[in-house]
């Protein structure tokens, strides 16, 4: 494509597209004013940001359809330091969050068999999978994936991305960073933050390289605060869950929390989290739930079941059962404290060192057992994910212990955060009907 | 049985391979039950089971609670409870203890921690896999076309024991077709393949943070060779309820006196 086309199809696309994307917004936010729009027997009305949330992802796809016409792209695992590249005006795309993105519309196992096709066994992680299978295929329900020129692979996570990227980097023939977080069995010390921040440090400079200009340590410092001042806004929106009855469920966490994963650093992200912890505390002073008729409330483990949260969701709100808090939102709220814009890469060594799957399964267990008394829970769902498991790990032990030390039960649902042929329906639902009946007993 | 006008109460326990229905007096005592393979049509055979309670002269308009995979479609039941509290609350009543319950059904294993007030406390479950459940028993012992009885008779008579490696019941049995294709003694393979299903029962008891003492229920309870090696493979006597295929539907019935 010539440059001049690339610019009008850029201006045309993003343009009519933006217009559509802010029509469809106002047309939802209206219908949501409008009395007596909303029908449920089992859930609150949704926020009144959910129109904006549902634009903000939007026009993120948007962008990235045509972001490598534009400028650099950067793919990234969840958990890599980020701050670096959007301050050097990357357009950044996290496979995770397309991954899930394809599981909730359902076509992840479609893409993924792709994968499994061109030889990728389904041991592999579905995230793997599914964003290998749209790498090789070009399929996605977002239009198109933009091209990366540069990939950055943070272990800590899982070990998994070292090898996927790998493939990415092969496929894309683009240059792959490394950042190697040692995993924490206790407290980091000070050579595993230096060993961070060296690997963080070489990385800006493979970004500066690619994308063609230098870091601006104060333009640094400003994506920093905002990723800060969202992290914290996202904690409080998370920590209203801890009222009776909840006002939020960690199923509807697990659809906001997009910007705070893949748009973090962005004003917008920020003043997003901010009106919706205001419409959040308002519902708590309304005491309205967002599960109608709370009569048990439950902690979420692991990654959610992308293709199955709306069925798992109406399963428990029928039951008056409300989802108030999960180790998985938490993980992107949890750490900060520690961010510190002042000392941008620094802190960024100590904070991508931190999160729940970079520490041993004692600091899960102790996070899960806080959590059951902040948020008086009465019970807790582990997912047992076939695909990831350095987050399924322990959880046997973590199910017993929350019996005898935390004193409430605990369920281990076996299925795939976006496998749905590891998900079988009717033994769910028979594992959770029983679930049920010993909290109530 | 002649029991049935003293009967308050009905369960139903309509599992994968069996139906049993069972009576409780006012006391919650098991004074009728009826068991009967599986019918497809799993609501006519509850009404049919029904049809022949009341024949026996039991009273009309009974509370009935339904469990077991096919609950839901009994209608008539005026409430459905699963398996995992039917279970615990039949066997705490019969036993008089809590502990736990390992319940090996045709379909599914499962395990089940239970208080001294008879709560469940905990659950494991296996659905996911056949080699630990009655149906593997069933598919090795067919191929072998020996009887339920004499299938557990060979396995303790063995003088020794040929490990099976296979973690599937399909894999298990051309396992086993090939070791008997290297002459090994038949008694050994058998005992072989009893002990891989308790391996398998056992890691999940123990996965559920096994209490002791250990209650057997289920159609597989029955096999005297697995509960030897269940006991010997856990280091645990396993004490056993007087019906343990019954078990379920006495909880439900129980449930459905309000005991
Ligand atoms: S294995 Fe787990 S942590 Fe790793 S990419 Fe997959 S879901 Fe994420």
């Amino acid at each position: 494509m010539t440059l001049g086309l690339a610019k009008y199809q850029h201006l045309a696309v993003s343009f009519l597209g933006r217009g559509a994307l802010r029509y469809e917004r106002l047309r939802q936010e209206a219908k949501l004013k409008r009395k007596g729009s909303w029908k449920s027997e089992r859930f609150a009305p949704p926020l009144s940001t959910s129109p904006r949330l549902k634009e903000l992802i939007s026009l993120h796809y948007l962008k990235g359809r045509t972001a490598d016409e534009r400028g650099p792209v950067a793919w990234v695992t969840s958990g890599a330091p980020v701050e670096f590249l959007v301050a050097l005006g990357y357009y950044v795309l996290y496979p995770e969050n397309h991954g899930a993105v394809c599981g909730i519309r359902r076509v992840s196992e479609k893409i993924s068999v792709h994968a499994e096709d061109a030889g990728y066994s389904r041991d592999l992680c579905s995230y793997a999978r599914t964003d290998i299978g749209a790498a090789l295929s070009g399929e996605t329900p977002v239009g198109r994936l933009p091209r990366p020129d540069l990939l950055v692979a943070c272990t800590n996570i899982c070990q998994t991305v070292l090898l996927w990227y790998q493939v990415l980097a092969a496929h894309f023939r683009v240059p792959l960073v490394i950042i190697d977080t040692p995993f924490l069995y206790g407290e980091a010390t000070e050579r595993d933050i230096d060993f961070v921040r060296k690997q963080i440090e070489e990385a800006v400079a493979v970004a500066e390289r690619v994308a063609g200009r230098s870091l601006s340590e104060s333009r640094l410092m400003q994506v920093t605060r905002r990723s800060k001042e969202a992290t914290e806004l996202w904690l409080k929106v998370m920590e209203t869950g801890k009222a009776k009855p909840a006002p939020i469920t960690a199923f509807d966490e697990f659809i906001h929390m997009a910007p705070i994963v893949e748009m973090r650093g962005e004003q917008f992200t920020v003043d997003y989290y901010r009106a919706m912890l205001q419409e959040l505390e308002a519902r708590v002073r309304q005491g309205s739930g967002a599960v109608l008729r709370e009569r048990k409330r439950l902690i979420w483990d692991n990654l959610p079941i992308w293709p199955r949260v709306r069925w798992l969701s109406e399963k428990l709100a029928d039951r008056g059962v409300s989802l108030v808090a999960s180790t998985y939102t938490n993980a992107w709220g949890e750490l900060a404290d520690l961010v510190d814009p002042e000392h941008p890469l620094e802190s960024a060594a100590k904070v991508y060192l931190h999160p729940i799957l970079n520490r041993g399964t004692g600091h899960k267990l102790a996070t899960m057992e806080k959590m059951v008394r902040d948020y008086q829970a009465d019970g807790v769902i582990l997912h047992s994910d076939r695909s990831c498991k350095p987050y399924s790990i322990g959880q046997m032990d973590q199910r017993e212990r929350l019996g005898t030390a935390a004193g409430v039960p605990a369920l281990l649902l076996e299925a795939d955060h976006n496998d749905p042929r590891s998900f079988s329906e009717e033994q769910a639902a028979s594992r959770l009907a029983a679930f049920f009946e010993v909290l109530e007993a | 049985m002649s029991d049935a006008a003293s009967i308050r109460a009905l369960g139903i326990d309509a599992g994968s391979t069996t139906m049993k229905m069972v009576g409780v007096d006012a006391e919650g005592a098991l004074v009728w039950h009826a068991l009967e393979e599986m019918d497809p049509r799993i609501e006519a055979q509850a009404e049919r089971l029904l049809d022949v309670v009341r024949a026996d002269g039991c009273p009309d308009s009974l509370p009935l609670i339904a469990t077991g995979y096919g609950r839901r479609l009994i209608t008539r039941a005026d409430r459905k409870v699963t398996e995992i509290t039917c279970h615990a609350r039949g066997v705490h009543r019969e036993l008089g203890h809590g502990g736990t319950l390992i319940d090996i059904g045709g379909q599914d294993s499962k395990v089940i921690v239970v208080s001294e007030e008879g709560k469940v406390v905990n659950f494991s479950m296996n659905d996911k896999c056949a080699a630990g459940t009655g149906r593997f028993l069933e598919v090795v012992s067919g191929r072998l076309r020996m009887p339920m009885d004499a299938f557990a008779d060979t396995a303790l008579a063995a003088d020794g024991e040929v490990g099976i490696s296979s973690t599937c019941t399909v894999f298990a049995e051309s396992e086993m077709i090939s070791l008997l294709a290297h002459g090994a003694p038949v008694e050994r393979i058998v005992r072989g393949l009893h002990r891989s299903l308790v391996q398998r029962v056992s890691a999940l008891a123990r996965g559920a943070g096994l209490r002791p003492p250990v209650m057997l229920s289920g159609g597989v309870a029955r096999s005297r060779a697995i509960r030897t090696l269940l006991a010997e493979t856990l280091r645990q006597e396993i004490v056993l309820p007087r019906h343990p295929q019954l078990m379920g539907a006495y909880g439900a019935a129980l449930l459905a006196l309000g005991a």
